[in-house]
């Protein structure tokens, strides 16, 4: 290298080590007060994230549309490149894994004998029909490889609420008989961390990902999600609350009322019935449903295809045809 | 690696760095594939799901078909709709629709080629031998943007940092770990791209959040409802500007970085430019005037062949859907509306059934769709912008017209798509912006529901042309039909035998090494496959029922 390159590179390399370091503690001290921490606390889970060693996360994809590995790349805090490369070591996930076929299929063995154990995150349902012929890998059903996979590790996320209840797949009538990870699991006596949503906030993934390996496993909630994200309902804490309040609604989509923001309740809202941060973690950090107009349908709720639908009108109209 | 050219049987099995669960099997002869089988191994259901719900609601379901191309789903849902109701959204919401639709296939064409593509060509690892400052002048080079060289020295300290920390991650097992005869860019060419690589990571999400403003969350999309969209919030002047600063952060990017790395690849791999060939073309038509509903800017069309200059106009009614190499009982082909399906898995047979897929074809031939169908038909068309950029590109790797017929070339029209669409979302929102600054904009109209119509919905996504069918009778949806872009591509072999496009385009491709074939990988992923998509196709209106047990 010349003296030009030399000189561009020490500086380039103080740069790296200044900039990396605080986005480094910029984000232990938002998943402080993600969970609910003093901000001071970053300092602490910085230290307990810097060990010699990166976590492993085995991340195992079943009957899905992979939204929510989309989700967990639109994270900010830490960027996606921060979390794989700085923060645990990813060492299976279809999506985004240089390996394919054997060597993939090499690559999870690997990771499942793992002598420091691994995490694993499994997004999707797991259809059972006909012993689970309907979502294989590798020649293998879901049902079985993610027994094995599940049964090996530290701790079990169902990310999304494909994996926490059977999602999407599992709406009446259920064609491939698709059950949450949960479900599937309980013979082994294993009950994941719920992370639902559609997808869920990858902001509550990474919090979740970050108490298991600063202070355990967090508190839950009867339906097995983090009562740090999943605690209040969107109704609590919607910014249209006080419309509500007041009884004023929109009536229609096309009203002045929905234009200027009044509360959604009479056009299908299910925020009152559902458990989850969405108001205060926003969604892409610019927005989320509500404010940009939207009802929200109550996606991180255990059967909502079914039980919250349909989704067109006030719940209180439900029971016409529903 | 094999001493002499390799002649057997290859499964690939997963097929990583795609949405869904995809097998792929090929016969090699000599190092050559010689033939293939494409099996998706997911079924789901969703068509049966929808079925007595109401139309109105239909979108939210069928968009979690994929979370990848989210949002064309339940834009094209909502399109059927709209279709068989007889209505017509508002102009400022089908611009607001244009925008989301048009963000989405820019962000998933960036992430297909960084994060599920790239590494297919550029060797990671080798990244850490390259002298930074070549590095940069060679980025400069190509990208016509001044590339600091310690950026790339940034990056590269970084990734060696992370090398020598000995947990490889996502890394793991990558062909081109120890080197891979098939893996030629140079160490500089590789810290290039793995610097866009991660770049681009940040890239697709703020273009996620662009899309967002108006989506109310990205991935899945929340606004969009049959009669318009939802979001007055976002016709704030602040939030267009909040839009516009991402938008012309990104477009800096694609016009730059994305294009000078297609220029890489293309000079570097000039034999992959000569594989992966398919036969003919289709695609639909897409980002109509919002005023008029006529003069789309996606043109579709279909290629027959390579017969640049002769395009034909699409026929919605040359559409059919073969079920005999699928895991369904036998049926003889059908038109969307009139499908008869009822799933039977019989286990892997290539000879017999083997896919969850059906195979669509058009007046019973296998097209390929997607970025490549739309750029070749416009190509083939005349039109200005796509020729002169798909030239430009040819001409700075030194291609011959005949090369845009391959797994390159595919991979090279989407970033030709993602520059042209770019840049007219420019003009759509400087209309939105007029429209919002001129006063208050309907973006949502009343409608009422008919008890009975049918309708279709026909969108050109990211993957190609997709198509939503729906038939309602009293009010419900009494049966609803998707066929979409991965099973026009991925699906297996018709009534007649004849091969889907990607086991067309396996067939030739050289393997130099059995154990880790990147060649067949390259070629299957130029597709982009999104296979949770092309699974759930299960066509409830027919007379059969599916079979619950």
């Amino acid at each position: 290298m010349n003296a030009l390159a030399q000189l561009v590179a020490r500086r380039a390399e103080a740069d790296e080590r200044g900039v990396s370091r605080r986005d480094f503690l910029k984000f232990c001290g938002m998943v402080a007060v993600a969970m609910g921490l003093e901000a001071s606390m970053g300092a602490q889970i910085a230290r307990a994230l810097e060990g010699k060693k990166k976590p492993s996360v085995v991340y195992m994809h079943g009957a899905e549309c992979t939204g929510c590995t989309e989700a967990l790349l639109r994270l900010v805090d830490p960027y996606f490149d921060v979390l794989i490369m700085e923060v645990v070591s990813l060492d299976y996930c279809e999506t985004v894994m240089a390996a394919a076929g054997h060597a993939a299929h090499a690559a999870l063995q690997k990771a499942i004998r793992n002598p420091d154990g691994y995490f694993c995150v499994i997004e999707g349902a797991i259809p059972t029909r006909d012993g689970g012929v309907y979502g294989q890998v590798g020649g293998q059903t879901m049902l079985s490889l993610f027994t094995e996979v599940a049964g090996k590790a530290k701790g079990v996320i169902a990310m999304g609420s494909c994996a926490s209840y059977g999602g999407i797949q599992a709406a009446a009538p259920n064609p491939s008989r698709a059950i949450g990870v949960g479900a599937a699991l309980k013979p082994l006596g294993i009950a994941p961390i719920n992370l639902p949503g559609c997808p869920p906030n990858p902001v509550n993934f990474v919090g979740t990902v970050v108490h298991l390996l600063t202070k355990g496993l967090p508190d839950l909630d009867t339906s097995g999600r983090p009562k740090l994200f999943y605690g209040k309902t969107v109704h609590d804490m919607c910014e249209r609350r006080p419309h509500f309040d007041k009884g004023e609604f929109a009536p229609t989509f096309s009203s002045q009322q929905a234009r200027d923001g009044w509360c959604l309740h009479k056009l299908g809202c299910r925020g009152p019935w559902t458990y989850n941060n969405c108001p205060t973690a926003l969604f892409n950090q610019t927005t989320w449903p509500v404010r940009s107009g939207a009802p929200c349908i109550g996606c991180s709720e255990p059967g909502f295809w079914d039980q919250l639908a349909p989704f067109n009108r006030d719940v209180r109209e439900k029971g016409d045809d529903a | 690696m094999a001493d002499k050219a390799y002649t057997g049987r290859i499964v690939v099995d997963p097929v990583t760095r795609i949405e869904g669960h995809l097998k792929i099997d090929v016969s090699v002869k000599n190092g050559v594939v010689d033939n293939a089988w494409s099996s998706t191994q997911l079924f789901r259901g969703l068509e049966i799901i929808v079925k007595g719900r109401p139309p109105e609601d239909v979108h939210n379901y069928v968009q979690r078909a994929c979370g990848v191309c989210t949002t064309t789903h339940s834009l094209t849902s909502i399109r059927a709709v709209e279709n068989a109701m007889g209505f017509k959204a508002p102009p400022a919401a089908e611009l607001v629709r244009h925008l989301i639709l048009a963000t989405l296939i820019v962000h998933d064409h960036l992430v297909h080629f960084y994060h599920l593509h790239s590494l297919d060509f550029c060797d990671v690892a080798n990244a850490l031998k390259a002298d930074p400052v070549a590095a940069a002048k060679l980025a400069s080079e190509v990208s016509g943007r001044d590339v600091p060289p310690g950026d790339l020295f940034v990056v590269q300290g970084r990734l060696k940092k992370f090398v020598d920390a000995g947990q490889l991650g996502w890394l793991d097992n990558a062909y081109f770990l120890g080197g891979h005869p098939a893996y030629r860019l140079s160490p500089e060419e590789n810290l290039v791209l793995a610097a866009n690589y991660i770049e681009a990571l940040r890239v697709q999400m703020k273009i996620a959040r662009a899309m967002a403003i108006f989506a109310g969350k990205n991935p899945h999309s929340q606004t969009m409802r049959v009669g318009g969209v939802t979001c007055y919030e976002a016709l704030r002047p602040e939030r267009l500007a909040e839009f516009r600063a991402l938008y012309e952060e990104c477009r800096t990017f694609i016009n730059h970085n994305y294009l000078g790395d297609l220029t890489i690849l293309g000079r570097r791999y000039p034999e992959v430019a000569s594989y992966g060939r398919t036969t003919n073309y289709m695609d639909f038509s897409d980002f109509h005037d919002p005023e008029t509903g006529k003069d789309p800017f996606f043109r579709g069309g279909v290629l027959w062949g390579h017969a640049i200059g002769k395009t034909e106009e699409l026929d919605p009614a040359q559409i059919q859907e073969h079920l005999s190499r699928g895991w369904y009982k036998p049926g003889p082909p059908a038109h969307p509306y009139d499908g008869v399906t009822d799933p039977d898995y019989t286990g892997y047979d290539p000879s017999g059934h083997y896919s969850w897929s059906k195979a669509p074809r058009y007046k019973g031939e296998a097209v390929e769709t997607g970025a490549l169908a739309r750029r070749l038909i416009a190509y083939s068309r005349g039109e200005k912008e796509t020729v002169t950029r798909m030239d430009a590109w040819l001409a700075a790797c030194k291609l011959k017209q005949e090369n845009l017929f391959s797994t390159v070339g595919r991979t090279a029209a989407r970033m030709v798509e993602s520059v042209i669409l770019m840049n007219r979302v420019q003009g759509w929102l400087n209309d939105l912006e007029d429209r919002a600054k001129a006063g208050p904009v309907e973006i949502y109209r009343e409608w009422t529901m008919p008890d009975e119509a049918r309708g279709v919905g026909f969108c050109a996504v990211t993957r190609g042309g997709l198509s939503h069918w729906i038939r309602i009778e009293k009010g419900k949806t009494a049966n609803y039909q998707m066929v979409v872009p991965s099973t026009w591509n991925l699906g297996p072999r018709c009534d007649k035998g004849k091969p889907s496009a990607v086991e067309q385009s396996l067939m030739g491709n050289p393997v130099l090494d059995p154990d880790r074939p990147v060649e067949l990988l390259r070629t299957v992923h130029s597709f982009d496959p999104c296979i949770a998509c092309s699974v759930h196709v299960l066509h409830a209106g027919g007379k059969r029922s599916f079979r619950i047990l």
